[in-house]
């Protein structure tokens, strides 16, 4: 099991005070004038060394994403750390919001510093409402300590806002998240142009996830060997994981990249509900990504590439455990709701097909389908992925797609039993 | 998509307090010049709070003059973002019950049951004493603590329906509640106390500035120093190679509790040496046909020649490119049609995946061809890659020479 000395997040549950003296004392703001006077270059090199994948869900190479970044423009440079987390199953950024805001707000000047920017927005979610009062709490007292702002104590100008939402899901989406932020509606931008280009007001801008930027300091002083010696190749560092659905002890807990989820669930969740052979199917990363059965879930390890080998995904390492209480139809037909929902209505594919595959769903979880309706809704959903702007049509298509390739035969028994309780009887 | 509409019984104006009004210029210096617009959410936001938790149109139109912004704009914003109450909410709670697939394992139906029982049948609709009123709402982001329901500011968590009920008749009486947990437990612990951060000298101090001895040693001994490697059973060699080979615990063969499985080259080395008996023990037991030693010792041999030393490791590859179409690989200078209709046979689509390879799996891709070699880091085609899959494009179709 991962020491807790390669533990990142030391104040996840807020058993210790999340405020600067505290934060300090656990290893914060450490040296992080020696590194900013080691060079944009060198930290671009630790990110890259570390083998750091973004923590929002697609997984792309941190410090790659970083070095996309114009090194001479006119134009100003914005950081935008997405603290926007909405992706169903997901619940780890809120805890380092609200209880280590610190390792974020030195990342975010750190990864600033490397980019060149003077200038970074947090969005944070609508609903986290004192998530965000406790993470401008600690902005504050950085500024007060003249760690970031104005001639500050780093040399590197530094201005840090809390921006937030209001209850759209797609403003997640980094583009949807840029015009938001500008005042909009969330609806997602064509790309080509790419932010690092062209993006907020224009300007170069790198959208990051809280959990990316949060683990920079730690990764800069323990070195980007240290992180890359944790996990798996391709698959380093340390992770938030957050279990929920039927396990014993629900929770959020950091752990290696590439624990095997039996570990995981084992260890900190005391198991399955009912033990494993109670186990139905896992959702291993976040409710846009296809489920797993019982059997893979016994043998897989958390880590972008095994569970994309499963056609499945890390995610945001949501884990949504269900049982076999669970009616497996209902619990996607759920998600094939939320997704109908937060739909922004800019795509044909989306906006309609969400809608079709939710109002499909309500009628095969009572049964009341013909059997070839599931191959046709398979279709559907292929239609819908990949023939969109942003992802959220891929997000919506494959939990339906995990349903149909895992419990065919499950939907196909709801029909046959519906089909026998309503047969008319012929009259004689 | 949600269709929502203002309510039809407006009050005849909004302003803002001056408290509110000064809080509101201050959020928008927050944003460059010119760019007020930017402000919109937080004001609004304000504007709801201040109209005591819905949001009048006055109060939009108020905002849109505050940030020279045509009134429609907000009218877009305001049906568009679903925190933004049109209609007015229980003059006590507002319940807003998650009912989103993790919520709803552990239970969401019940508290709506509640809420359908107690306040409305109807969501959005008031109590009939007006002073209660409830919704269901998309992931409020609290999953580990499921379920949530969420009134103002605060989350109650670990929610039974009996529980929630005793919420419930909380604020009707205004009593103070305690928001968070209700089972006693920390933020999302394991309830029965964490399982990790149990080591005391995180907390005391002691490891501000042990960082430092890695460059005390870097320059003392060259760049041979290095952060003490974890100990860890994810971390030892053998288990990455064969996760890097592709035969990681997830695949069938390897099972949790079996040996760990071997890297390919490791095997191909013992059945040279002729370790038949470790051999087959280290291959999970199974017999080897003499076919399959032949086999391990040919690839071992065609690897060696082909990587002159760098061990060959085969790339992430796929059977299909992702969402059936693959990119444009010829824009890669050096890659021509024959190469791409190579890399799609080998199960490369993407730029990305170029764009992700090693130098071994350079080495490893090499080895598949039957010419070509030094191709891929002559002409850089990893770079190019990397700029492809962020969505730069050469001026021409053949791809840019890359520079030096």
């Amino acid at each position: 099991m991962l020491k807790d000395r390669d533990r990142i997040f030391r104040n996840i549950y807020g058993f210790h005070s999340p405020w600067l003296k505290a934060a300090v004392q656990r290893g914060a703001w450490d040296g992080t004038k020696f590194f900013i006077d080691k060079g944009h270059d060198y930290i671009i090199d630790e990110m890259k060394k570390s083998g750091l994948r973004g923590r929002g869900g697609a997984g792309f190479p941190t410090g790659l994403k970083w070095s996309f970044m114009p090194k001479a423009d006119p134009r100003p440079s914005y950081l935008v750390i997405n603290a926007d987390e909405s992706e169903p199953g997901s619940c780890k950024d809120r805890e380092i919001l609200r209880h280590d805001p610190h390792l974020l707000i030195e990342g975010a000047l750190l990864a600033s510093f490397a980019m060149r920017a003077h200038t970074s927005y947090i969005y944070v979610r609508g609903e986290y409402i004192r998530e965000r009062e406790a993470l401008q709490r600690a902005i504050d007292e950085a500024y007060e300590a003249k760690l970031i702002g104005k001639n500050n104590v780093h040399g590197w100008d530094f201005d840090l806002y809390v921006h937030h939402g209001a209850g759209a899901y797609i403003c997640g989406e980094e583009t949807a998240m840029l015009e938001s932020l500008e005042g909009k509606k969330g609806q997602p931008r064509l790309k080509p142009p790419f932010p690092a280009n062209v993006g907020l007001y224009g300007a170069p801008t790198t959208i990051n996830n809280v959990e990316s930027i949060a683990v920079v300091g730690e990764i800069l002083r323990r070195g980007g060997t240290w992180f890359a010696a944790l996990g798996l190749p391709n698959n380093t560092g340390t992770k938030l994981f957050q279990i929920s659905g039927h396990v014993e002890r629900p929770c959020v807990v950091e752990e290696e990249m590439g624990i095997p989820l039996k570990d995981l669930i084992d260890k900190h969740c005391g198991g399955i509900r009912g033990g494993w052979d109670n186990l139905l199917a896992v959702i291993p990363g976040g409710s846009s990504v296809r489920c797993i059965t019982a059997e893979q879930a016994e043998a897989v390890t958390m880590d972008f590439d095994a569970l994309s080998k499963l056609g499945s995904g890390l995610g945001t390492a949501a884990v949504i455990v269900m049982d076999k209480s669970t009616d497996i139809i209902g619990a996607i037909r759920r998600i094939a709701y939320f997704y109908k929902h937060e739909s922004c209505g800019q795509c044909t594919p989306c906006r309609e097909g969400t809608g079709w595959m939710w109002r499909v769903l309500e009628r095969m979880e009572r049964g009341q389908a013909e059997k070839r309706e599931i191959d046709l809704l398979l279709d559907v959903t292929k239609q819908v992925e990949g023939h969109t702007i942003c992802a959220l049509g891929d997000a919506a298509a494959w939990p339906v797609q995990g349903l149909i390739k895992n419990f065919r035969p499950v939907i196909e028994a709801r029909i046959d039993d519906y089909q026998a309780k309503h047969t008319p009887v012929a009259a004689e | 998509m949600a269709v929502r509409r203002v309510h039809p019984d407006q009050p005849a104006e909004f302003a803002f307090t001056a408290e509110n009004l000064a809080w509101a210029r201050a959020t928008i210096a927050k944003y460059p010049p010119g760019k007020q617009a930017s402000a919109v959410l937080p004001l609004l936001w304000r504007a709801q709070e201040q109209s005591g938790g819905w949001l009048p149109e006055p109060a939009i139109r108020s905002v849109c003059d505050l940030l020279d912004m045509a009134y429609i704009r907000g009218m877009e914003i305001a049906t568009f973002y679903t925190m933004f109450q049109l209609s007015p909410i229980g003059s006590k709670a507002h319940f807003q019950v998650c009912g989103t697939t993790p919520c709803m394992l552990r239970g969401s139906r019940d508290i709506v049951s509640v809420c359908q029982r107690r306040i409305n049948e109807h969501p959005h609709a008031p109590s009939e004493d007006g002073t209660l009123s409830w919704e269901e709402v998309e992931c409020i982001g609290v999953c580990a603590n499921a379920p949530v329901v969420q009134v103002g500011k605060d989350t109650f968590e670990d929610l039974t329906p009996e529980q929630f009920e005793k919420i419930l008749d909380g604020f009707l009486a205004g009593r103070e509640l305690k928001w968070g947990s209700q089972i006693g437990r920390k933020a999302s612990c394991p309830v029965t106390g964490p399982t990790t951060l149990t080591d005391e000298t995180l907390y005391d101090g002691s490891t501000i500035g042990a960082w430092k001895k890695r460059f005390e040693e870097t320059a003392e001994a060259g760049d041979k120093a290095q952060e003490t490697t974890p100990a860890s059973a994810l971390a030892s060699p053998t288990h990455k190679a064969a996760v890097a080979e592709g035969s990681s615990p997830s695949s069938p063969g390897g099972a949790i509790g079996a040996p760990p499985p071997v890297h390919p080259a490791a095997l191909a080395a013992m059945a040279n040496a002729g370790l038949v008996k470790e051999l087959e023990a280290r291959g999970g037991g199974k017999p080897l046909s003499a076919g399959e030693l032949d086999k391990i010792k040919a690839d071992m041999l065609r690897d060696q020649a082909v990587a002159a030393g760098r061990q060959a490791v085969k790339p992430e590859l796929l059977s299909a490119p992702r969402s059936g179409q693959g990119d444009d690989l010829s824009l890669i200078w050096g890659v021509a049609d024959k190469m791409v209709e190579k890399l799609n046979a080998i199960g490369i689509w993407h730029f990305d995946q170029i764009a992700q390879w090693t130098p071994e799996n350079v080495a490893w891709f090499e080895s598949q061809l039957d010419g070509f070699k030094g191709r891929v880091t002559r002409d850089k085609w990893i770079e190019q890659a990397q700029k492809l899959s962020q969505g730069w494009r050469p001026e021409n179709k053949a791809g840019e020479k890359p520079k030096g």
